[in-house]
């Protein structure tokens, strides 16, 4: 039995605590925290895109960035570097957020929908695994973004940079953004609040470098377990607490922001975990990677941001399912064109795998 | 020697995990640039039987792994 590394396991169960927290003090059910879904508010709250249930400029994305480069400056980890295919990257980043809103959420909240009783999710993560192995199979035979290189501590520190901006902005003249009257958007906990678990969540991924997609990706690749003990924390605090606070419900139907298109919660979620494991880590390991300096993880996120915006401004991410005026369950789903984009998403995810493997080893 | 300055994990692990299994090495250097990869290599290193001495060379480290 190899030792438990116990930094991953409390950072894991207080992102779980968080969650549940932040989902008490006002964000939407299951969505205490959503590295896509907010990625997408904030891309609303700017402009980007004119959906407007889901706009809103959520200071956990900003307190999660600034938190790792907090840490990573405390720790002299912090170290700018930069160009390892960053156009690829952006690409990359875009697609993992139409595969994450096709399925309502990012990797992390398809763990805390989970832990709320969304079977959806199971589906979800059936579909992860699946992009997970996939990735892993082009891994094996040599792909790679090729390396990064050491820049200018400017260009490390450009998104840090950005998100205390957007937060003096957002705290001084909010007037600049817009803000959901009603819906997930609407739904929020209080701003200090958030600031500072996000700040306190962020420091400790970045110590314990909490990655989802990392937790399967090291188990199958390596038989490292280590990331996987994180996972299954957030698993286990999130449940408990929603068991405590009653915010578990088994199955399907119905479920908060979520929708029964199986296949469509499947092949999106295949798309993230794909293209999580050729980005080397999953959207919330990215912004911490960006945190601490990573020039082509920021560049990975602006593209996440705009992947977030086009999904909505041309209808390509999940609708919830619903009830109509006669009570019957109206099952959501993704429209043709968010079909056609999750496909199109794993076409892409296909060719950047191929075009990057040595070309001694191509076929 | 396996150079891995530049990649971020997994690649480094990758990059030692052919090594090992292709030739077996009873003692191997490998070059990483970020403490996640020292960290890694470690753990993957002490898990295929290598003893792992960790020196920093500037901002980068120098793993000997030896059997």
């Amino acid at each position: 039995m190899k030792k438990v590394d116990w930094i991953v396991v409390i950072a894991g169960l207080a992102v779980g605590i968080a969650a549940v927290v932040l989902t008490l003090m006002g964000n939407p059910s299951n969505m205490g925290f959503c590295i896509a879904c907010f990625l997408r508010d904030i891309a609303g709250a700017t402009g980007m895109h004119s959906a407007a249930k889901v706009q809103y400029v959520r200071p956990e994305i900003i307190g999660l960035v600034l938190g790792a480069f907090l840490m990573s400056l405390a720790t002299k980890e912090f170290r700018a570097r930069s160009g390892s295919s960053p156009a690829v990257r952006f690409v990359l980043g875009g697609f993992v957020m139409v595969g994450a809103l096709a399925f309502l959420g990012c990797p992390l909240r398809m763990v805390l929908r989970l832990a709320g009783g969304d079977l959806n999710a199971l589906v979800g993560l059936m579909g992860f695994i699946i992009g997970i192995l996939l990735g892993i199979v082009f891994l094996k035979k040599g792909f790679s973004l090729k390396r990064s290189y050491d820049v200018g501590k400017g260009e490390g520190a450009v998104l840090p940079a950005v998100m205390v901006v957007l937060l003096v902005l957002f705290l001084a003249v909010p007037a600049l953004f817009k803000f959901s009257e009603e819906g997930p958007g609407s739904m929020h906990a209080p701003v200090l609040v958030a600031l500072v678990i996000a700040l306190v969540v962020g420091a400790l991924a970045q110590r314990a470098r909490l990655c989802m997609v990392g937790g399967i990706r090291d188990a199958v690749l390596f038989q490292d377990f280590r990331l996987l003990y994180g996972f299954v924390g957030i698993f286990v605090a999130a449940l408990v607490g929603n068991l405590i606070t009653n915010r578990f419900s088994l199955g399907f139907t119905l479920q908060p922001i979520a929708h029964s298109a199986h296949l469509w919660n499947l092949l999106g979620m295949v798309l993230v975990g794909w293209g999580s494991v050729l980005l080397g880590g999953c959207p919330l390991r990215q912004l911490i990677l960006a945190g601490q300096g990573n020039g082509d993880s920021a560049v990975t996120v602006f593209g996440m941001i705009v992947g977030a915006a086009l999904s909505h401004n041309f209808g390509l991410a999940g609708n919830a399912d619903a009830l109509n005026e006669a009570g019957e369950v109206v099952v959501g789903g993704i429209s043709n064109a968010g079909k056609v984009a999750v496909v199109l998403g794993l076409v892409v995810m296909l060719v950047v795998s191929l075009i990057n493997l040595p070309k001694e080893e191509k076929a | 020697m396996v150079d891995a300055r530049g990649y971020s994990c997994p690649m480094p692990v990758v990059m030692v995990q052919k090594e090992v299994k292709k030739n077996a090495p009873a003692t191997l250097e490998v070059l990483v640039d970020n403490q996640c990869s020292v960290e890694n290599v470690t753990r993957y290193g002490m898990g295929q039987g290598y003893q792992v001495k960790v020196t920093q060379e500037g901002q980068d480290f120098r793993l000997t792994l030896s059997k």
